[in-house]
């Protein structure tokens, strides 16, 4: 996925840059800020691996360079390493994003021999009590284990930290864990308030403070580290004031296509209720990309309210995220609420306020649990 | 950019193996791939990588590139000679290339 802090601005000239494979929902961990859909299970009917062979091969000839194979976890498939293979023959740059979760050395080098570029590697903090716990399981040494068997064999690595409330004050043992372990790119991603995050929204979100002496760590390390190691950190939406430049824009540069076959603009749009998104099983790609409803919905600037549509901004932010919009004020064509100048701003900072209350009362965090779909998808 | 960085005609360059450079039917452009981002090169600037690739030296990309652009007066060949220097030292800050060792 184009991260808000990678630099990557583009035009697509009406090419989806970025092909996203969510190969199966599945997955050996139970983050409680998963953007997997709070009904996953639901979605058990995976695409073949024929199925996906052809999503690639119509891929490419929409243009598209950037490959992640990401789930779930993408390890649970079997066929990852014919995908990997059939992709790089294709010329994508193929990036495995993965949990580490059933990475064997014998695995890895099979990827490599078929032609896997980069792999990106999920940790949550540097001690593995914190680890284990926010994940639900015992995990924080196997992925660090698998983050030296990845260097071992030479991948150029994205460390990927998801940052919340309960990993924040960590980030500087983070910062020295990936100084240690030598990675080239580490990327704090705050996390971001849909699906399985925005259930456990209130236990989550960092506050300002905590943020600003993570922020001010990671600049200290980037000063010391230079060019050895770039670090991406950037301040979530919610404090910023400002909306991210969601995807670039919808339906301009990325594809994402689900588990069972849903071609989405982005991995989190599910959530927009109202949207039939069409499936590769019955459309081709080119069809989705090109015609269908649901990628042309939101497109360019059409659709665009005030204070949007006349906004000097919406060039570069896009006017933010519509599932931001659809789960926040109920209309995802509304001006994206962490937007200063949204109407509804003030359910953000009423968010952020109660986040940063000194007497807040705690809850437990709902893990992402196949048998909790139901009952947290009535209650979210 | 410090002094230290800047390049003289027997500096060995290279692209940086974390980049991936090729040529891109469906752009009709150079592109350097890398984790997670895409850069799309201008004419000139793919067109310096490129030759960067086949190049034994600075001073053999610069001859390279004189050639490629048919800079046979003096002040052409010396805006060449400038513009691979220039583009060298960005690339360089960028990490898309670096001095073979």
């Amino acid at each position: 996925m184009p991260k808000a802090g990678s630099g990557v601005k583009l035009d697509g000239q009406g090419q989806p840059l970025w092909l996203c494979l969510e190969l199966t929902y599945r997955c050996p961990l139970q983050c409680p800020w998963c953007s997997n859909p709070v009904d996953f299970a639901d979605y058990s009917d995976e695409l073949t691996t024929e199925e996906w062979k052809r999503v690639l091969r119509e891929g490419r000839e929409l243009g598209a360079l950037q490959l992640g194979f990401t789930g779930g976890e993408p390890l649970i498939r079997k066929d990852l390493e014919e995908l990997v293979d059939y992709a790089n023959g294709l010329g994508y740059y193929t990036n495995l994003i993965t949990s580490g979760m059933g990475l064997t050395e014998e695995r890895l080098l099979d990827l490599k021999k078929a032609g896997l570029k980069q792999i990106q590697l999920s940790i949550q903090s540097c001690d593995s009590n914190v680890t284990n716990e926010l994940v639900g399981t015992d995990a924080h040494d196997k992925k660090l284990a698998v983050a030296k068997l990845i260097k071992k064999h030479d991948f150029p690595m994205v460390l990927n930290v998801p940052v919340v409330r309960q990993n924040v004050d960590l980030v500087p043992g983070i910062l020295k864990m990936a100084e240690e372990l030598k990675v080239e790119f580490l990327e704090f991603a705050n996390v971001q308030y849909y699906n399985w995050a925005l259930l456990n929204r209130k236990e989550l979100i960092p506050t300002k403070e905590q943020l600003d002496r993570a922020e001010a760590a990671v600049n200290e390390t980037r000063a010391r580290v230079g060019d050895d190691m770039t670090i991406y950190f950037v301040i979530p939406d919610y404090y910023d004031g400002k909306p991210k430049a969601c995807m670039n824009g919808w339906g301009n540069i990325h594809l994402t296509v689900a588990p069972d076959g849903s071609g989405l603009p982005c991995q989190e749009c599910r959530v927009l209720k109202d949207v039939e998104y069409n499936s590769v099983r019955d459309h081709s790609l080119a069809w989705i990309w090109h015609e269908s409803p649901a990628f042309n919905l939101y497109r360019g600037q059409d659709w665009m309210k005030e204070p949007c549509k006349t906004c000097d901004e919406k060039e570069q932010d896009f006017g933010g995220c519509r599932c931001q919009s659809y789960l926040l004020t109920g209309d995802a064509t509304n001006t994206d609420p962490a937007c200063s100048r949204s109407p509804f701003h003030n359910l953000v900072e009423e968010t952020v306020k109660e986040a940063n209350a000194p007497n807040r009362i705690y809850q437990p965090l709902v893990m992402r649990r196949a048998n909790r779909s139901e009952n947290t998808a009535v209650s979210g | 950019m410090g002094e230290e960085t800047a390049f003289s005609v027997t500096d060995q360059v290279e692209i940086n193996p974390l980049y991936m450079f090729r040529w891109e039917e469906a752009q009709d452009a150079y592109v350097l791939l890398y984790p997670e981002g895409i850069v799309k090169l201008n004419e000139t600037a793919g067109e310096i990588l490129h030759h960067c690739s086949q190049s034994s030296s600075v001073g053999d990309l610069i001859k390279k590139m004189k050639t490629h652009y048919a800079a046979s007066d003096p002040a052409t060949a010396e805006k060449v000679e400038d513009g691979v220097y220039k583009f060298l030292e960005v690339s360089h800050a960028k990490g898309w290339i670096r001095r073979k060792t």
